[in-house]
């Protein structure tokens, strides 16, 4: 219970900084992108906004053996840039760059982001539910 | 000059920020959209699903609380229907194959000085600016 509670307090947070910031307007994030055109740099302020708080938040979870409610703080990563984060990350900036949206934002506009937020929404999940196989071909390639 | 977009921008990070050191300190989890959201969708974070859904009720309910304190809230989203749905194709696959959007890999990447969750976001931003400019500026659909 205490667990869903802190999930929803924290998503919360996260959709009305969202909104708050910009980040659910397509406009604001295609002007970043668009360099070509009128260059606009609030996603710049906007990330390096959100990088400081967790900046600390990362130092303080290298003092703790648990989280807060008792369970393990996340491990590790193993630094290994392997073909499936490329390929992936590529993918997903074609279509961050296309409509402008990122599935933070697609989640957070739901209430307003009239039928075209829906739409996007609906075909991010059917992308996520073909995900796992798409990635497994990737893994196959890399190996053979 | 700092612009008011600016501000609001850095202040909406802030909380951004917040709420992903809460999710990190208090469940212990890494704050991840495309995570939470696709670990329901292929069912890999089934046992976890009380905890995501509840993250994602609050993410879409709360912003409708926040909506009218601004004169002007708009995705603006095309209304090209075949450019908004091979773009949403691509963000849930590619993020699911990538193991991380914005959030996972941009701020909860990045702030942790993580390898992969830089050179993530040097690709989707690479990849972002060449999509968003071949289609505007080349072929004009957007």
């Amino acid at each position: 219970m205490k667990r869903s509670l802190f999930a929803f307090l924290s998503g919360g947070l996260f959709g009305a900084g969202l909104t708050v910031s910009g980040m659910v307007d397509t406009t604001k994030v295609q002007g970043w992108l668009d360099v070509f055109g009128a260059w606009d740099p609030t996603l710049a302020f906007v990330l390096g906004g959100a990088i400081l708080p967790m900046i600390l938040a990362w130092r303080v979870a290298a003092r703790r053996s648990t989280a807060v409610l008792g369970n393990a703080l996340p491990a590790p990563v193993e630094p290994t840039i392997d073909r499936s984060l490329v390929i992936g990350s590529v993918m997903f900036g074609a279509g961050w760059g296309l409509a402008g949206l990122c599935p933070g934002p697609a989640m957070a506009s739901l209430s307003f982001g009239g039928v075209g937020g829906v739409v996007f929404l609906v075909a991010m999940m059917g992308g996520m539910y073909a995900a796992p196989r798409l990635r497994q071909r990737i893994d196959q390639f890399a190996t053979a | 000059m700092i612009e008011q977009d600016w501000v609001f921008g850095f202040v909406g990070g802030l909380m951004i920020g917040g709420a992903a050191a809460l999710y990190l300190l208090v469940n212990g989890r890494i704050m991840g959209a495309s995570g939470i959201l696709g670990g329901l969708v292929d069912r890999s974070g089934w046992s976890t699903a009380a905890e995501r859904l509840a993250f994602i009720a609050g993410l879409v309910l709360v912003p409708i609380a926040v909506v009218p304190f601004f004169t002007t809230v708009d995705t603006h989203i095309t209304g090209n229907w075949a450019v908004i749905i091979v773009a949403g194709l691509l963000v849930g696959a590619g993020t699911r194959i990538a193991k991380g959007c914005t959030s996972g890999h941009g701020v909860c990447g990045i702030s942790r000085f993580s390898l992969r969750g830089i050179v993530a976001t040097v690709f989707y931003l690479l990849a972002g600016g060449i999509a968003m400019v071949t289609a505007r500026h080349i072929l004009g659909i957007i």
